[in-house]
């Protein structure tokens, strides 16, 4: 610690600097490093050890072999394809009516001027700091009246309240960055305005709607409360299909981990594949109003 | 792609500050030519779907939880036995003046404010030190960040509570090897303040990455130049951080600062699942223990009363994060 007080005077230089000042910040790095990753490197040392060995009182850090059985046992616990397929047939259906519905609101608010475009940006703001366990009593009750309960498509109407004015705000930032002078001159050239949308921002937009989609994805497959209180055991989804290794006996903490790779991995890398375009997305707005 | 590095909230605060002008301007009507009536009308076609889901699904129940809390609300309502009737203020009555109500404020604000600053100077301390270090080592810590950051909740939680584990978790085996502690066998969840120390930590390792991405991102928006100045006018570290990029950053750490208040007090499956889903006492948070008395009590009325209770203990931040995101003229 003591050589990053004598280092910090000249960070910004570091064309002048000697490669030796950048080795304490490496270090600092490197501890980072390891203390972020730790809990995603633990999951998988457990997921892939033999059963005696992930519940040795003392651990090794390393691995200590390599076993598939943790990944049996975890397939075999509970039905698990079930819940796959349920997830991912509320996450596409959610995403799906969520994109289509947010382009065309997000079409609204960035390229038409109109009285009352303010208050709805604002609403929409608004609506997503709206903390969603704060809803789930009305919901549930509404779903109940509406005789939604128990259904996969009362979850879907239920994830339209946090996927939508997510899709409408991240969707308004990326067309905000589009150019409206290509629209324009589209339109000077004889297209009509939705010609003009559909040759020119629709297929710039293509990456962005995209990224939107994967991210919506993303989110409505992670819910977890909504899931549990809205649908019985035998049609659980995939999170909470990870509640089935905690029983009254215990829990079985290696299959456990299994469980938690196969839920994390595709969502990490699909996560990873659009994050940067999100960050752009989703902070694009502040440069063009 | 690249764009993530340059655009950003964090440019330089707007020269002219946007009291908002009363016609919309900054959109694409050409300044003196008004739209004719008929297109006026294609912005709202635009939007009615959108804005008939959310009414919907969102503005009903947001409805619906008001007049709940105004009325008598248990299963026998439920299942139709007995219309629901008016009590006017009688849930809140009964909640306020509930001491355990007041416990949970306190532990809820307690435990957010405890979330928020760690994750805050956490992610302005490493989006630091990722300035500093060797490309290689900021890919991967970026890598790293990135990951943890689209863990599933419920996935974190699990893998912490194995890692927290009082026989065979790593944590208390790391720990015993330290000179003079012996945690085998401690079980960090019997005792509340230790519990959600634990599941506090969680909420920050899950929070972290994306403050730290943000105030990249913002960093690289803070002209060097000015920095040079500052350290030639005899400025050390500290002074260049807090005369230059502090306030520079500032829009930006308003906001993370408000929408982090806002995630943290709305914690719930990380408590829920971390005690197998009945929280004791001892762990309750304004979130689970509005559950509680709804679906383990079976006091819909008084659930909802609570519920709205925290809404409107967080309306004031919500404001203060709408007022810094018109300022920054993110809403325009």
């Amino acid at each position: 610690m003591s050589s990053m007080t004598t280092m910090t005077t000249g960070p910004g230089t570091t064309s002048v600097k000697p490669r030796k000042s950048k080795a304490g910040w490496n270090l600092l790095g490197l501890f980072v490093f390891l203390t972020a990753g730790f809990p995603v490197y633990w999951m998988l040392n457990t997921a892939f050890k033999p059963a005696k060995d992930a519940i040795d009182p003392d651990p090794s850090l390393l691995p200590t072999g390599f076993t598939l059985a943790n990944f049996r046992r975890a397939l075999n616990i509970a039905d698990f394809w079930g819940p796959v397929g349920r997830s991912l047939i509320v996450s596409l259906t959610v995403v799906v009516i969520g994109v289509v519905v947010g382009m065309l609101a997000a079409l609204a608010i960035s390229r038409f001027a109109f009285r009352g475009r303010k208050v709805v940006i604002v609403g929409i703001l608004a609506v997503q700091m709206v903390p969603l366990v704060a809803m789930i009593i009305p919901v549930f009750l509404l779903l109940n009246d509406l005789g939604q309960y128990d259904r996969l498509s009362g979850l879907v109407i239920t994830y339209l309240t946090f996927i939508l004015p997510f899709t409408v705000w991240t969707l308004r930032g990326f067309i905000v960055n589009i150019p409206k002078e290509l629209e324009e001159a589209a339109m000077v050239d004889g297209c009509s305005r939705t010609t003009a949308f559909l040759r020119v921002v629709f297929p710039l937009l293509a990456p962005g709607l995209v990224a939107t989609s994967v991210y919506g994805f993303i989110q409505a497959w992670n819910e977890y409360l909504y899931a549990l209180m809205l649908l019985s055991q035998k049609n659980q989804t995939a999170t909470v299909w990870l509640g089935n290794f905690t029983t009254k006996h215990g829990t079985e903490y290696a299959p456990m981990m299994a469980g938690s790779t196969l839920m994390a991995v595709p969502i990490v890398v699909l996560f990873l594949l659009v994050q940067r375009k999100m960050a752009a997305g989703l902070t694009a707005g502040a440069v063009k109003g | 792609m690249s764009a993530a590095d340059t655009t950003t909230p964090a440019k330089l605060p707007p020269p002219a500050r946007h009291t908002p002008p009363t016609p919309p301007t900054g959109t694409d009507a050409r300044p003196g030519r008004r739209p004719p009536k008929a297109a006026a009308a294609i912005p709202w076609a635009l939007l009615a779907p959108c804005v008939l889901v959310l009414a919907l699904v969102l503005g009903y129940p947001l409805v619906r939880l008001v007049t709940l809390s105004f009325q008598k609300f248990g299963q026998s309502q439920l299942w139709g036995f007995q219309p629901a009737e008016s009590v006017g203020f009688d849930n809140f009555g009964k909640v306020l003046g509930d001491s355990e109500f007041w416990d949970v404020v306190v532990r809820t604000i307690v435990f957010a404010v405890g979330c928020v600053v760690f994750t805050m100077v956490a992610g302005m301390l490493i989006a630091l030190l990722l300035q500093r270090v060797s490309g290689w080592m900021r890919t991967l810590i970026n890598i790293v960040l990135v990951a943890s950051w689209g863990m599933p909740i419920i996935v974190a939680t699990t893998v912490f509570k194995w890692l927290f584990d009082s026989d065979y978790g790593i944590v208390n085996a790391l720990l015993s090897k330290l000179p003079g502690v012996e945690l085998i066998g401690h079980n960090w969840f019997a005792s509340g303040p230790q519990g959600l120390a634990v599941i506090m930590l969680l909420v920050v390792w899950g929070a972290v990455p994306f403050v730290v991405i943000t105030l990249s991102a913002g960093l690289t928006q803070v002209p060097k130049e000015l920095e040079e100045a500052a350290r030639l006018d005899g400025a050390g570290a500290w002074g260049v951080f807090r005369f230059v990029t502090l306030p520079i950053l500032k829009p930006i750490i308003v906001m993370l600062t408000t929408l982090s208040v806002i995630w943290d007090m709305g914690v719930f499956p990380q408590v829920f699942v971390m005690r197998n889903g009945h929280p004791e006492a001892e762990f309750q948070l304004l979130t689970t223990y509005s559950y509680d008395r709804a679906f383990a009590v079976n006091d819909y009325a008084q659930g909802s009363a609570i519920a709205l209770l925290t809404v409107v203990l967080l309306l004031g931040v919500v404001a203060v994060y709408m007022r810094q995101m018109l300022k920054i003229g993110e809403v325009e």
